[in-house]
C-alpha cells in the first residue's frame, strides 16, 4: 500500500512541477517581449520623440508625434461612431429586447466581433476609399469603429443587466419617463461598469494596424485633416520594422514602448473603474 | 456564479458571450393617459426610435459587409468555382488565381500553434486555479491578460527583430542538422519561416486559453472538488477526476477560440512567416497565410479578377473565423448552463 | 457627474468637427503613392521641398508600384509612382488620360549577405537565373566559384529573396532575367508580380534589404540606394558584352545613353540588357504617373511647381543616392510634357 501512496505521491510533485514549468513558459514570452521593448525603446524616447516626425530614411533622430495625433484623432472619430451604436444599441437589447430582432442584433454583433480586424480595413476600403477617390482617417476611423462597437455592445448590455429591475422599477413607479430612467437611473448606475467597456475598446483599437493599411495608408507628415490620409503608431511601427534602416527600427521600438504604456494604462483606469464598482 | 465568469471575461475584452440569452426584460411602461401623455409619449418614442436605429444599425454594418464582400469575390468565384481552393497557382500575371497554399499555411500555423499553446494554457490556468496561493494567482492571472492585450504589431515587431533572428542563428540550424532528415525539417534555416509564425500564435493564443480556461476552472463546483478530496485523492488525482471532466467541453471551447484569434491574426504573422506560397511540410520553410496575402497584395491588385480573388479569400476567412468561433462559443456556453444549475 | 459626461462628450464632438474642418491650414496635401525603388530619393526630395514651399506637403506612401499603378487608376491618390510603366491595356482602363514622367533612373543591384565576402562577387547572367530558379542551390557551386577565383565561399545554401509585393523593382528584374534566359522567359516570365520557383517574400524594397540585413547567406534584388545606404555589399554582374560591371552612376548612365537617343514621347521604355562596354544590365527609369487634366487646379498648379523643380535641383541630389539623374535631352522632353499638365 505504501507503496502505491509513494506512486502517487510523486506522481502528484511531478504534475504540480509540471503546472508550475508551464506558467513559467507562458510568462516568459511576456518577460522577453517587455524586456526587449523597454530595452531598445527606451533609450529613444525623448523629447524628439513626442514632438518630431520622421526623417526620411538615413537620417537619425525624428519622432512619431504625427503617429500618436493621427492615432488619436482616429480613435476619437471611430469612438465617436462607435460608442453611440454600442451603448444606444445596448439599451435597445435590453429593454425593448426579447424579439428575434434582438436575437438578430446580438447575432450580428458576435459575427462582427469574431470578424479578423484586416477584413474591415478591406471592407472600409471598398465602401469608403474607392467610391470617394481618395484614402482617409474617415475611412481608417469607419474600420476602426467596426472593431468597437461589438466589444461596447456586449459589455454595455452585460452592465446594464446588473442593474437590479426593482430600481428601474422604483424610478419608473413615481412617473420618471422610460427614456429618462433608462439614461439616469439604469445607464447612470452601470456607468463605471460601461467606461470600463469604453476604455477597453478604446486600448483593443488603439493598437490595431491592419484595419489602416488600405484606408487611413499613413502620413509622413502632420495631418489632422479627416479626408486625407493620416499617420498612425501601428503602421509606423509596421513600416520602420519591416525596413532595413537601424534609425527606424530604434523608432519603432520606442512607439512600441509608448503604445504599450498607454495601453496598459487605459486597462488599469479601466480596472479602476470595474473595482470601484464591485466595492 | 454564472453572472460572475460572464462579467470578468467581458471586462477582459475577450469577446465572450453566453448564448442564447434568458431574457430579462421589463415590458416598457408608457402612460397613455392624462396630461402628460403627450409629453411622455414623445420623449419615449423618441428614444425608441433612436435606440432601436442604432441597434438595426448594427445589423445594416453586417448585411453591408456581407454583401459588399460577396459581390467583389463573385468574379472570382464565377471563374474558379471549387479549383480556387484546390489550386495552388497563384500567378497574378497570368491571371490564374489558387487559393489553397493560403489555406495550407493558416491551417497548419493555427493548428500547430493551437496543439502547442494548449496543453501550457491548462498547464497554467490549473497553477492559478488549484496551485498558487491568493497572492500569487492574483499577479500571475492579470499578468497574462496583458499578455492578451499586446497588439498584434508589437509581436511582429518583437518577432521580426528579436525572434526570428533568434530562430534562424540557434533553434533552426540545429533541428535542421539534427532532425534534418524529416521532412518537418527539411531544408535551410530561414529565420522567417512556418516554425516563427507558429511561436508567435502560440505566444498569441495563450493568453487567451489561459484565461477562458481559468473561468471554466473556476466554475467547476465546489463540492466536486471536496467529494473527491474526501475520498483520499491526491492533488492532481482531484484535478484528473473532477475538474477536468467536468471542464473539458470549456476548455475545448477555449481552446477553439484561441484557434479562431490564431486563423484571423494578421500583422504578426505576415512579419515573421516568410511571404512565400509554397506547401511544404517543412517547418523550415516560410509560408503565406490568409490575413498576410491580403495585407501584402490587396492594396495593388491592379486586375478586377486580382482584386476579387483577394476578396473571396476574406470570404473565405470570414467564413472560417466564424465557424469556429460559433463552434467555440457553443462548448462554453454548455459548461456555464451546466455549471450554473449546480452548486 | 452625468451633465458632466455630457458637457464633455460636446466638447469631443466639437473638437472632431474642428479638426475635420481641416483646421486652420491652407496648405495643400498632395498624396502620393508607389514605388519603393525611387523612395530614398522621394523622401528627401519632398522632406526638403516642404521647406522651400511651406504651403504644400507631398505625402508619398510606398507601398510598391503594383500600388501606385492601382491606386493612381481608382483616383484614390493624386500621382502614383511606378517603375513599370503601363500597358497599354492598363493605359486605356484609366480613366483619363494618364502621363509618364521619368523623374531619375536607378539600378537594381543584386545584394548579399555573405559573410566573408565584401563587393564585387561576379554573377553571370545565366548563374543569376539559375540561381532564381532554384537551379543552383548552394553558395559554393562550381559555377560561382568559377567566376570568383579568389573569394572563399561558404558550402552554405543560398536563401533567396524576392518581393511579396506588386513591385517595379521585380518587373525590371524579371525583364532582365526573361531576356538573358529563355528558360525563365518561357516558364515565368516578367511583371511586377511573379511566380517565383524559390525563395521567401519580403514587402517592398525596404522589405527585402531589411531580410538580406539580418539574414546570413541570403541574396536579393533591391534599388541600388538600399545597398548603399545600408552598407549591404552588391554583385558585379556580366552585361551584353561580357563584362563584369559595377553597377554605379557612370554605368547606370552608360545603359540609358543608347536608349536615351530613342526616347519615345511617353517614355515608355525599358533600359535592361542596353549596349555599351560599361553598362549595367539592370537598369531602368523610375516614373511618376500623374494625370494630364488635373480635377483639383490648385493642386496641379503646386504639382507643377515641384515637378519643375525636381527637374532642375532635385536631379543634383540623386547623386548623392548613387541614382542617375535624367540624361540632358530627357529632361528637355520632360520639361515640355510638364507645362501640358493642367
Amino acid at each position: 500500500m505504501t507503496g502505491a501512496i509513494g506512486f502517487r505521491k510523486l506522481k502528484n510533485h511531478t504534475m504540480t512541477l509540471l503546472m508550475f514549468g508551464a506558467t513559467a513558459a507562458v510568462l516568459v514570452p511576456l518577460a522577453l517581449i517587455f524586456f526587449h521593448i523597454v530595452k531598445m525603446g527606451l533609450s529613444s524616447v525623448n523629447l524628439d520623440f513626442f514632438t518630431q516626425i520622421p526623417k526620411p530614411p538615413g537620417e537619425a533622430g525624428g519622432g512619431m508625434a504625427n503617429g500618436m495625433l493621427g492615432s488619436g484623432i482616429m480613435i476619437a472619430v471611430a469612438s465617436l461612431i462607435g460608442l453611440p451604436v454600442g451603448i444606444f444599441g445596448a439599451i435597445y437589447l435590453v429593454e425593448y429586447g426579447g424579439s428575434k430582432l434582438s436575437t438578430a442584433i446580438r447575432f450580428a454583433a458576435d459575427v462582427l466581433s469574431g470578424t479578423p480586424s484586416i477584413i474591415t480595413g478591406m471592407v472600409a476600403y471598398t465602401l469608403l476609399v474607392v467610391p470617394l477617390k481618395g484614402f482617409s482617417a474617415l475611412a481608417g476611423a469607419v474600420a476602426l469603429s467596426l472593431i468597437m462597437i461589438p466589444i461596447v455592445l456586449r459589455t454595455t448590455e452585460e452592465q446594464l443587466k446588473l442593474v437590479p429591475g426593482t430600481l428601474r422599477e422604483a424610478s419608473l413607479a413615481l412617473g420618471v419617463p422610460l427614456w429618462r430612467t433608462c439614461l439616469k437611473v439604469t445607464l447612470r448606475s452601470a456607468l463605471s461598469g460601461v467606461l470600463t467597456g469604453v476604455l477597453l475598446a478604446i486600448a483593443r483599437v488603439a493598437g490595431e494596424t491592419a484595419p489602416l493599411l488600405f484606408t487611413a495608408l499613413g502620413n509622413q507628415f502632420w495631418g489632422s485633416k479627416l479626408t486625407a490620409p493620416m499617420a498612425a503608431i501601428p503602421l509606423q511601427i509596421f513600416n520602420f520594422a519591416i525596413s532595413p534602416y537601424e534609425d527606424w527600427h530604434r523608432l519603432a521600438w520606442a512607439g512600441a514602448l509608448v503604445l504599450v504604456s498607454v495601453m496598459f494604462c487605459l486597462s488599469l483606469t479601466a480596472r479602476y473603474f470595474g473595482r470601484a464598482r464591485h466595492s | 456564479m454564472q453572472t460572475n465568469v460572464h462579467t470578468e471575461v467581458e471586462a477582459s475584452g475577450l469577446g465572450l458571450d453566453s448564448y442564447p440569452q434568458t431574457e430579462t426584460t421589463l415590458q416598457p411602461v408608457t402612460k397613455t393617459t392624462g396630461p402628460e401623455a403627450g409629453k411622455r409619449l414623445n420623449g419615449d418614442a423618441l428614444f425608441r426610435y433612436l435606440t432601436t436605429f442604432f441597434a438595426l444599425s448594427i445589423l445594416a454594418i453586417l448585411a453591408l459587409m456581407l454583401v459588399e464582400m460577396t459581390s467583389e469575390s463573385l468574379p472570382a468565384i464565377r471563374k474558379f468555382g471549387w479549383q480556387f481552393v484546390t489550386g495552388s497557382n497563384w500567378d497574378a500575371v497570368q491571371g490564374d488565381f489558387g487559393a489553397l497554399p493560403y489555406l495550407w499555411g493558416s491551417v497548419i500555423s493555427s493548428v500547430l500553434a493551437l496543439l502547442l499553446a494548449t496543453p501550457l494554457s491548462i498547464g497554467a490556468a490549473l497553477f492559478i486555479t488549484e496551485i498558487a496561493p491568493k497572492s500569487l494567482s492574483g499577479m500571475i492571472a492579470p499578468l497574462i491578460e496583458l499578455l492578451a492585450a499586446i497588439p498584434s504589431v508589437i509581436y511582429g515587431l518583437w518577432g521580426v527583430l528579436v525572434m526570428a533572428p533568434w530562430l534562424q542563428s540557434t533553434v533552426e540550424p540545429f533541428l535542421s542538422e539534427r532532425f534534418g532528415f524529416l521532412p518537418f525539417f527539411a531544408g535551410a534555416p530561414y529565420g522567417v519561416s512556418m516554425l516563427a509564425a507558429v511561436f508567435i500564435l502560440m505566444i498569441m493564443v495563450v493568453p487567451i486559453i489561459t484565461s477562458i480556461t481559468k473561468e471554466v476552472l473556476l466554475a467547476v463546483p465546489q463540492s466536486q472538488k471536496e467529494a473527491a478530496i474526501a475520498l483520499g485523492a491526491t492533488r492532481w488525482e482531484m484535478i484528473k477526476m473532477s475538474i477536468l471532466p467536468y471542464g473539458r467541453s470549456g476548455i475545448l471551447g477555449a481552446a477553439i477560440l484561441g484557434l479562431g484569434r490564431a486563423v484571423g491574426e494578421t500583422m504578426a504573422v505576415t512579419m515573421v512567416i516568410g511571404n512565400a506560397p509554397k506547401i511544404s511540410l517543412s517547418l523550415l520553410s516560410p509560408a503565406y497565410t490568409m490575413p498576410s496575402v491580403i495585407a501584402n497584395e490587396f492594396a495593388e491588385a491592379t486586375s478586377k479578377l486580382h482584386s476579387s480573388a483577394l476578396m473571396e479569400i476574406g470570404l473565405i476567412l470570414l467564413v472560417v473565423t466564424l465557424v469556429i468561433n460559433a463552434l467555440a462559443r457553443l462548448l462554453i456556453w454548455s459548461v456555464s448552463r451546466d455549471s450554473g444549475g449546480a452548486a | 457627474m452625468f451633465q458632466r459626461i455630457r458637457k464633455g462628450i460636446v466638447a469631443v464632438a466639437a473638437l472632431a468637427a474642428f479638426v475635420a474642418a481641416g483646421t486652420a491650414h491652407a496648405e495643400t496635401l498632395i498624396n502620393g503613392a508607389g514605388a519603393t525603388f525611387p523612395y530614398p530619393l522621394y523622401s528627401k526630395w519632398f522632406a526638403e521641398y516642404a521647406k522651400i514651399d511651406p504651403g504644400v506637403k507631398f505625402n508619398y506612401q510606398s507601398i510598391g508600384s503594383g500600388g501606385g499603378i492601382k491606386q493612381i487608376s481608382a483616383q484614390t491618390v493624386d500621382f502614383g509612382a511606378s517603375d513599370k510603366f503601363l500597358s497599354d491595356q492598363e493605359l486605356t482602363a484609366a480613366p483619363a488620360k494618364l502621363l509618364h514622367i521619368p523623374t531619375v533612373m536607378g539600378a537594381v543591384v543584386v545584394t548579399y549577405n555573405l559573410p566573408g565576402v565584401a563587393k564585387g562577387l561576379k554573377l553571370s547572367s545565366e548563374v543569376l537565373a539559375d540561381v532564381y530558379e532554384g537551379k543552383i542551390a548552394s553558395w559554393n557551386d562550381a559555377r560561382i566559384a568559377k567566376d570568383n577565383a579568389g573569394q572563399k565561399l561558404p558550402a552554405k545554401p543560398i536563401i533567396v529573396v524576392h518581393r511579396s509585393d506588386g513591385s517595379g523593382t521585380t518587373s525590371i528584374f524579371t525583364d532582365y532575367l526573361s531576356s538573358v534566359s529563355p528558360t525563365w522567359a518561357q516558364s515565368i516570365g516578367k511583371g511586377t508580380s511573379v511566380k517565383w520557383p524559390v525563395g521567401l517574400g519580403g514587402k517592398g524594397n525596404e522589405g527585402v534589404a531589411g531580410q538580406i540585413k539580418t539574414t546570413p547567406y541570403t541574396i536579393g534584388y533591391v534599388e541600388l540606394a538600399y545597398a548603399f545606404e545600408n552598407k549591404l555589399p552588391y554583385a558585379f554582374l556580366k552585361n551584353r558584352e561580357g563584362h563584369f560591371v559595377e553597377p554605379s552612376i557612370a554605368s547606370t548612365t552608360a545603359a540609358a545613353a543608347g536608349a536615351a537617343k530613342q526616347m519615345p514621347a511617353d517614355y515608355r521604355i525599358s533600359l535592361v540588357n542596353q549596349p555599351g562596354k560599361n553598362a549595367y544590365p539592370i537598369v531602368g527609369f523610375t516614373w511618376l504617373l500623374i494625370y494630364q487634366d488635373q480635377k483639383d487646379k490648385a493642386k496641379a498648379k503646386k504639382l507643377v511647381e515641384f515637378l519643375n523643380w525636381e527637374l532642375k535641383q532635385g536631379q543634383k541630389m540623386a547623386g548623392k543616392l548613387l541614382y542617375a539623374p535624367l540624361p540632358a535631352n530627357v529632361a528637355k522632353m520632360v520639361e515640355k510634357t510638364v507645362k501640358s499638365i493642367r
